[in-house]
């Protein structure tokens, strides 16, 4: 199969999609002269002219705001946040408006928007340019939240988020975007609300999602060889949970572990261990694990960026004390 | 100044229909709010009725308005039925939201009312981007965003007036300036003392005009909407009048004097100086407006029975529209 980047695969599931339908535009900052600071859109305003993909103001509350009117006025807008940091400055936009307004409105709409978040530790991006900050938006009912490991889902995801009628919330971690990988030719895409899994095992059920399924799957094979069979699931939809994928998974390995880069402190993984310790702790012969960063603010030099990053053997070790 | 014959006899005629049904009913919603018979908050639009109403009647179905918290006056002058919205106020299921939105949150998609908000300033954006889409789809629409003097100090507003300006969108920023930031008077919070001075740091016309004069009101969204409908961009439109209830149905009041109020609103009721100018210039009669009247309690009389008569949602109903 072709070797695409991270990056080129999002940049052709935008082209395709906005080939095929002329209700989606994208805006953000930076985004049509400069291709995103990732050059994540680079080519697009070319093909598709600097009015669907347009430059906006430094206004995330606009950028956000008006992809909600446009949206309800028949558009099918592409928010990007610069950096997902900045989600904070719009997040009324988020919770009260975008997230609501379909329930509180009794259904009279749809809102097909989807907001694309590059997040996640960089180099020495320190503190308010590093965050994975996806466990924010489970807590909000209304949204979807999507965040792609691989070129291949990193494509079908977003064209499945460019369909769908909800919001949905598109995190891409920074660091992914130079990475390349197998991309199917042709038309596919991967769907919202169901987790994967990689790779199987029958030992222990360890959950991951985004940069951090890299270091899952390092790990499975580093257990691997010292007789501990790692099941490794990418989680790929942060809200609504695949609730099932998981469970089944614990139900047969018996153990259950989870990984994210964001702060472990009230995470992802904590709803997750939450409905596992619910719904299957009969099945566990071990306690839940949990493996998220630091409770603290991303620091900025290389020494302390390096003691907040979470490392393999670190990972390895809390596995290895399951047993 | 506007000139009477430029508006006709049956504008005149929408305008005092409008203006009374808006105060008709928001006079039974107070009253029904105070006998303890509506759950929740309301917030009246009594004494600002000729903003929504001449704003409103240059505008067709296809054009949008986004909404406030005191925003029955904006739904009823935008065309939405009364029983719906009345019945949306009890919490019932034949409410335009199914019983999910409430007084704060009514909106009737078919119209273009995209909604009342609660959040204060919370409509500006939404109003931009709907213009958006409209210019994005070569329509000629307008979209509308109706806020009070206390939203204007909200950072949506300067970042939807900026979005708005530099992309020349077809929409309008009407600011209702009552005076009073629920309870906080205007000046001990705003930097100017016209909220259409603001429109200058935003390349776009500013206009001041008389809110509670219909006919003036009428006249200056026209030339706005006018504007906006053919590429000439947003206008901010701020209308002078004074917020005659309190904040909310319930508000003890305590930071104004009922003297303040009752000589605001012997000065300025816009309802008490159509009438007056009206008669004077024999556009309508004392008749007219009587039958207007009579009809408009009945058709209250009749929402109010639509709604009680209505059921309340299935408890079931709590889990859908979620997700389409």
């Amino acid at each position: 199969m072709r070797k695409i980047s991270f990056s080129e695969a999002t940049r052709e599931a935008m082209e395709e999609e906005m080939s095929k339908d002329d209700k989606i535009f994208v805006m953000g900052e930076d985004i049509a002269r400069q291709g995103g600071i990732f050059g994540q859109f680079r080519g697009l305003p070319q093909k598709f002219g600097f009015e669907r993909v347009k430059d906006t103001p430094i206004s995330e509350t606009a950028i956000i705001g008006t992809a909600i009117g446009a949206a309800l006025a028949g558009m099918r807008p592409v928010a990007d946040m610069h950096f997902a940091d900045f989600m904070g400055v719009a997040m009324d936009e988020f919770f009260n408006q975008m997230a609501k307004i379909r329930y509180m409105f009794g259904g009279q709409c749809k809102l097909p928007l989807v907001v694309r978040a590059p997040d996640g530790l960089s180099i020495q991006g320190a503190a308010q340019h590093s965050q994975s900050i996806e466990a924010w938006f489970m807590h909000i009912p209304g949204l979807k939240v999507v965040i792609p490991s691989n070129p291949a889902d990193a494509k079908g995801l977003l064209k499945a988020a460019l369909r769908d009628d909800n919001p949905v919330i598109y995190f891409e971690n920074k660091m992914l975007y130079p990475q390349k990988g197998p991309v199917p030719e042709g038309e596919y895409i991967t769907e919202i609300g169901k987790a994967k899994v990689v790779r199987e095992g029958k030992d222990v059920t360890l959950v991951s999602y985004s940069i951090k399924m890299q270091q899952a799957l390092e790990v499975a094979d580093i257990l691997a060889k010292e007789g501990i069979d790692v099941e490794v699931i990418d989680l790929i939809t942060i809200s609504p949970i695949d609730k099932e994928t998981i469970l089944n998974s614990v139900k047969k390995t018996n153990r259950f572990a989870v990984l994210h880069e964001a702060v472990k402190q009230g995470g992802v993984g904590a709803e997750l261990s939450a409905i596992v310790a619910e719904e299957a702790l009969d099945y566990l012969d071990a306690p839940i694990v949990r493996i998220g960063a630091p409770f603290t603010p991303i620091p900025f030099s290389p020494t302390l960026e390096n003691n907040y990053r979470i490392n393999t053997e670190d990972v390895a070790n809390k596995i290895r004390g399951m047993f | 100044m506007v000139v009477l014959s430029e508006v006709d006899k049956d504008l005149t005629t929408k305008f005092y229909k409008t203006m009374v049904k808006i105060r008709t009913f928001e006079k039974n919603i107070e009253r029904l709010s105070l006998e303890g018979e509506i759950p929740g908050f309301v917030h009246l639009y009594i004494g600002e009725e000729a903003i929504a109403t001449g704003v409103c009647a240059n505008l067709t179905k296809k054009d949008y308005i986004e909404s406030t918290h005191r925003g029955h006056g904006h739904t009823i002058a935008k065309g939405a039925d009364i029983n719906r919205m009345m019945a949306e106020i009890f919490g019932r299921e034949t409410g335009f939201c199914k019983g999910k939105g409430g007084s704060m949150h009514i909106a009737d998609f078919s119209i273009g009312m995209l909604g009342a908000n609660g959040v204060v300033g919370g409509g500006y954006n939404l109003a931009v981007g709907a213009a958006l889409a409209i210019k994005y789809q070569g329509r000629k629409d307008v979209s509308v965003v109706f806020f009070g003097d206390g939203a204007s100090n909200r950072g949506t507003f300067h970042e939807a007036a900026n979005f708005a300006s530099i992309f020349k969108l077809p929409v309008i920023f009407v600011c209702e300036n009552n005076k009073w930031a629920s309870t906080t008077p205007y000046r001990t919070t705003t930097s100017v003392e016209n909220i259409a001075d603001r429109a200058v740091g935003y390349n776009m016309p500013g206009v001041i005009v008389d809110g509670n004069d219909v006919f003036k009101v009428y006249k200056v969204a026209q030339e706005a909407i006018e504007r906006a409908r053919h590429g000439g961009g947003p206008t901010l439109i701020e209308a002078k009048t004074y917020r005659i209830k309190g904040h909310f149905v319930g508000d003890p009041e305590k930071y104004r004097t009922k003297e303040e109020v009752q000589e605001q609103f012997e000065k300025n009721d816009p309802i008490k100086n159509f009438k007056k100018e009206a008669l004077d210039k024999g556009l309508m009669t004392r008749e007219e407006m009587d039958e207007i009247n009579e009809k408009t309690q009945k058709s209250l009389v009749e929402a109010i029975k639509f709604a009680k008569d209505s059921p309340f949602p299935d408890p079931s109903e709590l889990y859908e529209d979620l997700y389409v």
